[in-house]
């Protein structure tokens, strides 16, 4: 019965929030312009908006002071360079598993680098996510990031981004223009390289293998030609009921 | 930047500024004196060390150093499968354990559109719900044990075994349950578990009732925490608090009511306390109302938990499609969110995760600024952090 009651639910509200994604979206491109680039609105789950690299600033000061989005939830970045060290980087036991699915590929060159939702044209983005907790609205703000690794900072708009982007910096090498502390979060002073980044290898997996190869257990339907075993699984729980 | 907004904003950093200036007296300044409190604290949950300097017993400045905890999780997430990352992230908020798998589990959910099966969502919430009732109840125990009382922290860690019991009998484990799965749960409950749950339950409101008469109604407490580290709703929505801490502050929001995403607590009937005031005691106040309602939403989801299997059917081999995905839920600590990114791999591409205690503890070079050293120590056991959920 709660099943299709919610079922019922989400069938009802994945247009409507869908409308509001899309008004709010209007807005923005109304208010801003040309600082926005891509946008993409997932239905009933998400906006992402992309704009570029100067409009990172002025997206966030339009929302916080002019569109009543206090709420400051973070800010971070990604790196989407394809790890160079291919499936190396990948646990011992991550190689069985990708064996009995059929996929014992040789260690596959970097692909291409592909940026995610909302496009990109540079290695590194930043995003992050403000909210409206009156009207109970949210979306994630992209941009990318220029060869100098500068973007404006936050924290004129939200204080709070002080913090996190003193945790992109150290972990990405970006540094936000007008950020007056820059210092290391939680790294040594004197720490070298920039750990999040994808060609900053995971020494610990690289100097010895995985550990986990010795406590993988025999898993019921081991040996199937298809890796896919989704039947043998639940029958059990669904016997057990 | 537009003129009109930029001078604005420019304004309103000059008002809180001012504000957090106004706080220190500067007509007594004489010699600063550095006091560097931790990072080794008896009291605190974790290494967090606070590099405070003083004019007179005024604080000028606090600065609190991180790190020491840092375990790169953001990192150790790109090399390990889907599911074995909730072994990790368990270890996020080690107090309420079974709450941080929950978010990772949802987001990775909806990248491969599936949805768990009635029965595994309520007992998840449920799981969720008592996480938050242990930890909330320690997180004032201990704060009565900060501010020098040492008897609640014994009941608190008394209590929470009832608690905590539960969870090991479905889960087997205390604190790092890794229950959770892409689809649904590892197991169902127990014969007898809801009748020894609920019997629980009331040992959880008796306990709370019994912390509020021992700590809230002691003079000593409220004199210590009454107009203590006052945070208005602005500075905290700003500065991303979330949680206790603002409700405290009397922002209504609450991710459990506004955003049910993949969780049943739209079936239940129950409150979002707040309260106006921002202060030490008002955070406290709506931690102890926020685990007796947990209460009330465990007794009210096991009287309808609904029957079937427990997962759906899922493949054995997880491999999440590509794309974005970010779920947020309200943990025992606050918001806690994962965004992931997938490239259709074995592994997750990249996996930010947003913790509550990272937020709310960004605040303190803001709150501490001005205030007597007692009331470090009451102001902090107030934002109650866990410093696992800092470091990541």
């Amino acid at each position: 019965m709660a099943d299709t009651d919610t079922a019922t639910e989400e069938a009802e509200e994945a247009p409507a929030t869908d409308e509001a994604r899309e008004a709010l979206l209007a807005e923005l491109q109304e208010r801003l312009g040309d600082a926005i680039i891509d946008s993409l609105i997932k239905p009933g789950d998400e906006l992402w908006v992309r704009v570029s690299t100067e409009g990172w600033a002025e997206i966030a000061d339009v929302l916080r002071h002019a569109m009543n989005f206090l709420y400051f939830d973070f800010v971070s970045a990604i790196d989407w360079m394809p790890s160079p060290f291919g499936r190396e980087m990948d646990a011992e036991v991550d190689l069985v598993l990708a064996a009995a699915a059929g996929e014992a590929e040789e260690p596959e060159a970097p692909g291409e680098m592909e940026q995610g939702y909302a496009g990109g044209d540079t290695r590194f983005q930043v995003f992050g996510r403000v909210l409206d907790v009156t009207d109970l609205r949210g979306l994630i703000i992209k941009a990318d990031v220029p060869e100098s690794l500068e973007v404006p900072t936050w924290i004129t708009s939200y204080p709070g981004a002080v913090w996190h982007e003193r945790e992109v910096h150290e972990m990405y090498g970006i540094s936000f223009a007008g950020n007056p502390d820059m210092r290391n979060l939680y790294l040594p002073g004197d720490f070298e390289g920039y750990p999040l980044r994808k060609d900053f290898p995971l020494l610990a997996r690289r100097v010895k293998p995985w550990p986990g190869i010795v406590d993988v257990e025999g898993m019921p339907g081991d040996g199937d030609e298809e890796g896919v075993g989704d039947a043998s699984a639940t029958d059990e729980s669904e016997a057990a009921q | 930047m537009t003129a009109t907004a930029g001078s604005e904003r420019e304004q309103l950093a000059y008002i809180a500024a001012k504000a957090a200036d106004s706080r220190v007296n500067v007509e007594l300044e004489t010699e600063g004196m550095t006091l560097n409190i931790g990072p080794q604290h008896p009291a605190t949950h974790g290494t967090l060390r606070i590099v405070a300097k003083l004019d007179g017993e005024q604080v000028i400045s606090a600065d609190p150093v991180m790190g020491y905890m840092h375990r790169g999780y953001e990192k150790l997430t790109e090399v390990r499968t889907y599911p074995q990352v909730t072994t990790l992230i368990n270890r996020i908020d080690w107090l309420g354990s079974f709450a941080n798998e929950v978010p990772f589990i949802l987001a990775a959910e909806k990248l491969m559109e599936v949805e768990a099966p009635p029965r595994a969502v309520w007992i998840r919430t449920i799981l969720f719900e008592m996480s938050r009732i242990a930890n909330n109840l320690l997180g004032l125990g201990d704060m009565a044990a900060q501010l020098g009382a040492v008897t609640p922290v014994f009941y608190a860690f008394r209590d929470r075994e009832y608690v905590l019991n539960q969870v090991e009998a479905v889960t087997g484990g205390r604190f790092h349950p890794n229950f959770d799965r892409i689809g649904g749960l590892k197991d169902d409950i127990p014969a007898g578990w809801i009748a020894s749950t609920k019997d629980s339950m009331i040992k959880m409101r008796q306990a709370a009732d019994e912390l509020e008469s021992l700590v809230f109604g002691n003079e000593i407490f409220t004199t210590r925490t009454r107009g203590i580290g006052i945070i208005p709703a602005e500075v905290a929505l700003e500065y991303g608090m979330s949680g206790s801490n603002l409700r405290g502050s009397g922002v209504d929001w609450d991710l459990r009511r506004d955003s049910p995403w993949g969780l049943a607590y739209d079936q239940a009937d129950w409150k979002v306390w707040t309260h106006p005031d921002g202060d030490s005691y008002s955070r406290a106040w709506v931690r102890l109302q926020e685990m007796r309602e947990g209460t009330y939403i465990v007794d009210q989801l096991l009287d309808s938990l609904p029957s079937g299997p427990v997962m759906a059917k899922v493949p054995r081999i997880i491999k999440v499609p590509e794309g974005e995905a970010w779920v947020e839920t309200e943990n025992p600590l606050g918001a806690m969110g994962y965004y992931i990114v997938s490239k259709g791999d074995l592994v997750p591409f990249r996996v930010k995760i947003r913790s509550a205690s990272f937020n709310n503890i960004a605040i303190v070079p803001w709150v501490l600024k001005g205030v007597y050293v007692p009331d470090i120590i009451s102001i902090l056991a107030s934002l109650y952090f866990i410093l696992g959920d800092i470091d990541r």
